[in-house]
């Protein structure tokens, strides 16, 4: 059981929320209360927007455990728009459409379970975008 | 005595933001006819929305508050309540409404809770988020209805069990796309559907669950609360009612004088099942995805058990500038992947290794 660990990155995890640095103004993702850009402090929070590209991918057909339900699924570098890179899984989407520079959203999706007793952990996954507005 | 039954608060209140969602995936029934008949029955609807394997209905109810958040366009701290209706919670024990009110970022000066009444938990919570802000308690409040329904492999309800959802801000009249005339509901006592605890798969009446049930209940609100207000079909340009399969709906809306025409728009069953607590909802945020202002909107649940809520609406000029800030129904309708039985009986966890 993991319960404080989730509880804690429940934020970031749900909805995306980073940091933005008063100083020189990047967004920091994950939040981590020192800008990368410039080394000074930061801990104001900042929601991104959880537009991206895909980077690069790979698909898992050997998952790790906790994940074999979900096999094939794919893995990408997601280059968001307000400059940091995560990574994260893809989600409605086959392998096999998955290309690089693909406009993805964040979604917020079961990532695991922990046992059928235990905590059922949500965070961010991308998709492709849907609305063709945006 | 006429007076006393509608219910219409002190403030006048209306849906300020409005949001769909309905997951990828899609079921033929003619998939489900071909493993348990051999092919040879006749189908209730076309197909049915089934959810993904990292997909419940607080990720459903999720993205459907979302999508109302970008119409309402208000900050998510302001929301004071997040309600969500559904008989297909994640936990047991542990409110869906607290995992959604943290993902869309209103918590904490909040309310969070459950609502339960089969199918129209949804409408419940939406009857609840009117008082709450026409009583002037709080400005805005979150009702939603959401599901991941399943029916047990060859019954006749696994060809509608469905997954979706919607979700609805209630604030000031003032502020909102649709506003909220007034409202009625009818409860009785009728076993028509229901499961018992630690059961996974429900049991319902077969034909029961027609007159005494699903006709007496829709008719009787939808009748009341029309006559009340002084109004006839003629006065509708939408009408929208629960729909656990294409023909109740459709013979509701013939007893009630309806035309095909009034209902067409929010009747999706026919290619994303029932979903449940997500059904009527659904069927009006399609509506208002089309509706032009002063259209007016009936909108008629209901849940087994048994119940139906009513509702009178009235589009203003606000709707057509804010319908575009989030994806229409039609377009998560059309973000169509078909599986066949093999792949839903493994996305929906029905296969057991031995």
């Amino acid at each position: 059981m993991e319960l404080p660990k989730n509880w804690r990155l429940r934020k970031q995890r749900y909805s995306m929320v980073g940091e933005i640095c008063e100083k020189c103004g990047a967004r920091i993702f994950p939040p981590r209360d020192v800008c990368p850009e410039c080394s000074k402090p930061a801990a104001t929070p900042y929601t991104f927007s959880g537009k991206g590209t895909v980077y690069s991918y790979a698909t898992v057909f050997q998952a790790p455990k906790g994940f074999e339900e979900y096999v094939p699924y794919t893995v990408a570098m997601v280059k968001l728009e307000e400059g940091p890179m995560v990574a994260a899984q893809l989600t409605d989407v086959d392998h096999d459409e998955v290309k690089i520079g693909m406009p993805v959203e964040m979604v917020t999706r079961k990532l695991y379970e922990e046992g059928e007793e235990g905590l059922i952990v949500y965070g961010y996954k991308f998709r492709p975008r849907i609305h063709k507005s945006n | 005595m006429g007076e006393r039954r509608l219910l219409k608060p002190e403030r006048q209140v209306g849906i300020t933001g409005y949001g769909a969602y309905i997951p990828r995936y899609r079921l033929p029934a003619s998939e489900i006819a071909r493993i348990w008949a051999g092919g040879a029955v006749g189908l209730p609807v076309k197909e049915k929305a089934v959810p993904g394997l990292d997909e419940d209905a607080a990720t459903i109810a999720i993205e459907a508050a979302r999508n109302a958040l970008a119409r309402a366009g208000i900050e998510p701290g302001l929301i004071r309540a997040v309600w969500v209706g559904s008989e297909s919670h994640p936990y047991a024990v542990k409110p869906t409404g607290t995992i959604v009110a943290e993902a869309i970022g209103a918590t904490p000066h909040i309310q969070a809770a459950d609502w339960e009444f089969a199918c129209k938990a949804g409408t419940e919570a939406f009857q609840a988020a009117i008082a709450f802000v026409g009583s002037g308690m709080a400005d805005y409040a979150m009702a939603i209805g959401a599901d991941t329904a399943q029916g047990r492999p060859g019954d006749a309800l696994e060809y509608t069990a469905a997954a979706g959802g919607a979700a609805y801000i209630l604030g000031p009249a003032e502020e909102s796309l649709a506003i909220v005339e007034a409202s009625y509901s009818f409860v009785t006592d009728t076993p028509d559907f229901f499961r018992r605890p630690y059961q996974h798969y429900p049991q319902h009446g077969a034909r029961f669950t027609g007159e005494p049930a699903y006709f007496r209940h829709i008719l009787t609100a939808a009748q009341t609360l029309m006559e009340e207000l002084g109004y006839t079909p003629a006065d509708y340009a939408y009408a929208v009612f629960h729909q656990p399969n294409l023909k109740f709906p459709q013979t509701a809306a013939k007893k009630l004088g309806f035309t095909p025409d009034q209902i067409k728009d929010g009747l999706l069953v026919d290619e994303i099942g029932n979903t449940y607590a997500g059904s009527s909802l659904l069927g009006l945020t399609a509506v208002l995805d089309v509706a032009q202002p002063g259209d007016r909107i009936l909108l008629v649940s209901f849940g087994s058990g048994a119940g139906s809520d009513a509702f009178s609406l009235i589009a203003t000029e606000e709707l057509p500038k804010r319908r575009n800030l989030a994806p229409f129904t039609r377009q998560y309708i059309q973000r169509r992947k078909e599986v066949d039985y093999g792949l839903y009986v493994r996305y929906r966890r029905k296969l057991e290794m031995h």
